[in-house]
């Protein structure tokens, strides 16, 4: 049995006195797709926040392929290597193309030569389904393209494991499922995923388990089938009846 | 409307109010009511005495010999005649990077933008006017304008770099043709203390802006810094710099500077004022720089964190590209501003456009021509300041600038 | 806790960012601090060496010079700090005349680059335009060297009417001369503001209770100029001489008597900094006019409120937020720009502390403490904008 690639254990996080975290425990194994979901304010993408450092984390240990998240700033950049991250602002870098936003970490990061970043940018680009835009500007593009684009920017370092923090939540209804597409591709392919999403027909069809997240900790975690269909917390099945009601 | 007409549907009609007359424009602009009434004839009385005054002046009383005589002095101090050329070179420099910029980042055909890039460059090269070749100069100086804008709009992908690496290499080149090197051979040496009128407050201008944005850059990236003593650092030198007048800080580079520097160690005025604008110039570029980190979202940085990008690489290549250019405008803007500031290196006893214009009310020949004098200075001020700020303008237009 | 201990092992500290930080921090600051040690170091040494130790002892040394304008006493037998003094004071006297004149002169011309009647929009605009691209110091030296030292001399003076004398010498005007009753008016005037600042209160307190704010500032005005009018009456009829004379200058010989006298220096001082500075606070005021949006007005017109009312409740307070910060840096400015006396003559604190260099070789010494009442003067500045943003932050939340 192999090590789990993302080890937490009784992970706690204050912003000044608010307890934003408050001790949290999980492994994740290789190729494990997760959906955390939850009220607003309960710290799910706090929590995925502090996997790859964007948030120190103040107590706990969060141990990362086999690295420990510590004050080691090498320990740190290994870590960000292997995990990719999207945002929900999609956060690309406006003065840059296409191109040049997927191939900055591969050439800086990696230290590739320019035209092996430039092919396998372009494998990507092909692969979310927009490779005519390579020599556009970001702020040319739509907002699904632009988190196309944020998803190949992410997997061109070859990410061991990706992080989405709400990545729908900025689209417009249209372009949501062109996004969750690419994602449930990458599910296929056997990448592990952490995401932070209310996309319940994502999680259904590509999660091996959800954690349902409220006031800082984890309440119920469990495979698609149990949640939906028989979740055990009050809490779990009061915000699952809200977000369902529609 | 009680038009008698018969409009047909759907046709296309300019809006009535488009449709006013020579009559309808007076009496909306300028007599809408009592009031504009008033102050249009009040106003237009003015500008009637304000330009008959002014006519008067400039073509009966005025003198203005004093200027015929001196323009080479204004325009580049005690610069030997003889080695005047050098000047020519560096304006036919300054051409050749305008048109290529103008050509690889703007690329409109826009002429009047275009000459009013110029039209400083013209006022140096008529300002320049020594013996017959004037002309074919001013001629020539056109061409190669031209010749590098056309180059630039067709290879605007290869040229990029190499106009980019112009533009950085012209301060050092420039300062080099000027100076020169050695006692003979084809360019001897020029002291500083030769150097004067306009020649002299535009090089302190571009050494002020040039020198200033490295130190000003990183006192902006300091103040913005989470480390608490490279803050209070940055902090205290921008306040202290923004909080005295330019001209204390001149005396105390003129007075000081000899003595904090290792005994032994002469340094010339020259160098003693460019360092005092150097120091000035950098607290108020960090500011206007901090302006555009500040414009950055949070999602810059955690973009570039994710990436696993190193301090360095994050600073220069995410944050930095997009903070300067929103800050390009106020940049020009300060330079501008520096450029109207060197006017006080006449206060230190430097010959820029100022200090020669009072050495010349000095001279007994032209005695009494004060305001020819100082009218005509004003005008080479405010020539270059407004043809750059319009200019800025245009380019911001078209670029984009702050859009992106 | 079942951590693995081979995952706890320390951190070499130079991989540590909390280390590190400290380490760049202690380098830098010490990199800092070990440059100006060596520069003052020089300094000292350099000093010593040519027999001028640093020291303040010279202001108590008597300063040996005249000072033309002076509002305190002074004389050549006072004291190098009495002659900083009267600089300060007159750097104070040009600066706060030139803001109360350049933010009349500023909010007219802003006003009339908004204006919808072409002409007058157009001369605000060259009137902009042109300062705004000219340097100051050129502006100076040409009001005074061109226009006021060119007035005609005393004795050819340019009359404007009996009131004003415009020459090389100065410009004489009018003035009022206190009598022996004026000790009296000047209590009548401290009850005048006193009743003034009554009638606000109440105004003010009515204003919070009826939720209505009446013009205040107006009532507040027309009060106290009632009051200085009636004690004006009252003092003239029981005394039987008015608190002020008019007093007219008359040529007396090669100068002028009576009335009160401007010097060409302090008048191409003031003029250039209050017409230079106009020019700025006039596009401040137009930028702040313009920030307010259309959608403001339209909402406010909704309501029915008057233009007169969409002014003064929607317009003016939102447009202040915006304008007081760039206007109190403005206000700044114009006092380091008063530092420019010294091309015109005028004895403010940069001039007078540049003839005791002269006077006395003490040059970085006097530098240093002009620096640092400027340094004071910005200081006082960026107090008053912090509290002041402070404040417009806490009436947004």
């Amino acid at each position: 049995m192999s090590e789990p690639v993302i080890i937490c254990r009784d992970v706690h996080k204050w912003y000044g006195q608010f307890h934003a975290l408050r001790g949290i425990d999980l492994e994740v194994d290789k190729g494990e797709v997760i959906v955390i979901f939850g009220p607003s304010g309960s710290g799910k993408s706090t929590f995925i926040r502090t996997i790859n450092r964007l948030e120190e984390h103040q107590q706990g240990t969060i141990i990362v392929n086999g690295i420990e998240l510590s004050h080691d700033v090498r320990n740190i950049a290994a870590i960000r290597k292997e995990v990719g991250m999207v945002f929900q602002q999609f956060n690309l870098f406006p003065h840059l193309a296409v191109m040049q936003n997927i191939t900055l970490g591969p050439i800086q990061v990696r230290k590739w030569k320019k035209k092996k970043a430039e092919e396998i940018a372009m494998q990507l680009l092909e692969r979310v389904g927009i490779p005519e835009q390579a020599e556009k500007y970001p702020g040319q593009l739509s907002g699904g393209q632009q988190q196309r684009v944020a998803i190949a920017r992410a997997l061109a370092m070859q990410p061991q494991i990706m992080l989405f923090d709400e990545p729908t939540s900025a689209l417009d209804p249209e372009m949501i499922k062109e996004v969750l597409d690419v994602m449930v591709e990458l599910a296929e392919s056997g990448m592990t995923i952490l995401a932070v999403t209310h996309e319940m027909g994502f999680a259904r069809a590509v999660a091996d388990r959800m954690l349902f997240m409220d006031a800082g900790s984890i309440v119920e975690s469990g495979p698609p089938s149990q949640i939906f269909e028989n979740p055990q917390e009050d809490r779990t099945k009061l915000f699952l009846s809200q977000i369902l009601q529609h | 409307m009680t038009t008698t007409a018969s409009t047909t549907q759907g046709e296309v009609l300019p809006p009535p109010t488009e449709r006013y007359t020579v009559l309808g424009w007076l009496k909306k602009n300028l007599f809408g009511s009592w009031l504009d009434a008033i102050l249009t004839i009040l106003a237009a009385l003015f500008i009637a005495w304000a330009v008959y005054t002014g006519a008067n002046w400039v073509f009966k009383t005025a003198r203005w010999d004093v200027i015929v005589n001196n323009f080479a002095l204004f325009m580049k101090g005690q610069y030997p005649t003889e080695e005047a050329w050098r000047l020519w070179l560096v304006i036919y420099l300054a051409a050749a990077i305008g048109g290529l910029m103008w050509g690889v980042f703007v690329r409109s055909r826009e002429m009047a933008g275009w000459l009013l890039l110029i039209l400083p460059l013209l006022f140096a090269l008529a300002a320049l006017a020594l013996g017959s070749n004037v002309w074919i100069n001013v001629l020539l100086i056109d061409v190669v304008a031209l010749v590098a804008y056309f180059l630039g709009r067709t290879f605007p992908k290869q040229l990029q770099r190499p106009t980019i690496t112009l533009l950085l290499l012209y301060l050092p080149l420039i300062l080099l043709i000027v100076r020169g090197f050695g006692e003979n051979g084809f360019m001897p040496q020029v002291g500083t203390n030769f150097w004067g009128g306009l020649l002299l407050s535009l090089l302190l201008a571009i050494i002020g802006i040039v020198f200033s944005f490295p130190i000003g850059v990183l006192l902006a990236l300091g103040r913005q810094s989470e480390l608490k003593a490279i803050h209070w650092l940055s902090v205290i030198y921008i306040e202290v710099i923004r909080g005295v007048p330019l001209v204390t800080l001149l005396f105390m580079g003129m007075v000081m500077l000899p003595y904090v520097l290792p005994a032994g160690l002469r340094i010339d005025n020259f160098i003693r004022v460019a360092v005092a604008i150097v120091m000035f110039a950098a607290a108020y570029l960090a500011e206007n720089v901090r302006g555009g980190l500040q414009s950055i979202p949070k999602g810059q940085y955690e973009a570039a964190d994710a990436i696993a990008l190193g301090g360095f690489a994050k600073m220069t290549r995410i944050i930095l590209p997009q903070a300067l250019r929103a800050v390009i405008p106020v940049l020009v803007g300060q330079f501008i501003g520096l450029f109207k500031d060197t006017s006080l290196v006449a206060l230190v006893g430097l010959f820029d456009l100022l200090g020669i214009a009072r050495a010349v009310l000095a001279n007994p020949n032209y005695i009494g021509t004060q305001l020819e004098v100082y009218t005509f200075i004003a005008l080479v001020y405010w020539v270059f300041s407004y043809g750059l700020s319009y200019a800025s303008k245009r380019l911001e237009t078209s670029l984009g600038v702050g859009e992106r | 806790m079942t951590t693995n201990t081979s995952e706890q092992q320390a951190v070499p500290f130079w991989r540590d960012e909390r280390y590190l930080q400290v380490i760049i921090q202690v380098v830098l600051v010490g990199a800092v601090v070990g440059f100006i040690y060596y520069l003052i170091h020089n300094l000292v040494t350099g000093l010593e060496a040519s027999g001028q130790p640093l020291t303040l002892s010279f202001l108590k040394q008597t300063a040996q010079f005249d000072i033309g304008e002076k509002l305190i006493e002074y004389s050549r037998a006072s004291t190098y700090a009495r002659a900083f003094l009267v600089g300060l004071l007159n750097t104070i006297k040009v600066s706060f005349l030139g803001i109360i004149l350049a933010t009349i002169l500023g909010i007219i011309i802003g006003v009339a680059r908004l204006s919808n009647n072409w002409l007058i929009n157009k001369l605000a605009s060259i009137y902009v335009e042109f300062l705004r691209n000219i340097p100051l110091l050129v502006l100076l030296v040409f009001l005074a060297a061109g226009v006021f030292f060119k007035l005609p001399k005393v004795q050819h003076a340019v009359a404007l009417g009996k009131i004003a004398f415009l020459t090389n010498r100065g410009v004489f005007v009018a003035w009022g001369e206190p009598t022996a009753s004026w000790p009296f008016y000047v209590w009548a005037l401290i009850i005048a503001l006193f009743v003034a600042l009554v009638v606000a209160v109440i105004l003010i307190r009515q204003g919070r209770e009826t939720g209505r704010m009446p013009l205040y500032w107006l009532w507040g005005t027309v009060a106290f100029l009632v009051v200085a009018a009636i004690g004006w009456i009252v003092i003239t009829l029981a005394t039987p001489q008015p608190p002020l004379r008019l007093s007219l200058p008359e040529l007396a010989g090669r100068n002028f008597k009576g009335g009160t006298s401007w010097s060409p220096e302090f008048m191409a001082l003031l003029l250039g900094l209050v017409i230079y500075t106009a020019a700025y606070i006039a596009e401040v005021v137009r930028a702040g006019i313009q920030s307010v949006s259309k959608g403001q007005r339209e909402a406010a017109g909704a309501l029915g409120l008057s233009g007169f009312q969409t002014m003064r409740l929607v317009v003016f307070p939102q447009a202040l937020r915006v304008i007081v910060p760039p206007l109190t840096s403005q206000y700044l400015n114009l006092t380091k720009n008063s530092s420019l006396a010294i091309a015109v003559g005028y004895p403010d604190l940069f001039a007078v502390g540049g003839t005791i260099i002269n006077q006395s070789g003490r040059a970085i010494e006097a530098i240093s403490l002009t620096m640092m009442v400027y340094l004071t003067f910005s200081l006082i500045t960026s107090l008053f904008m912090n509290w002041y943003n402070q404040r417009i932050r806490l009436v947004e939340r």
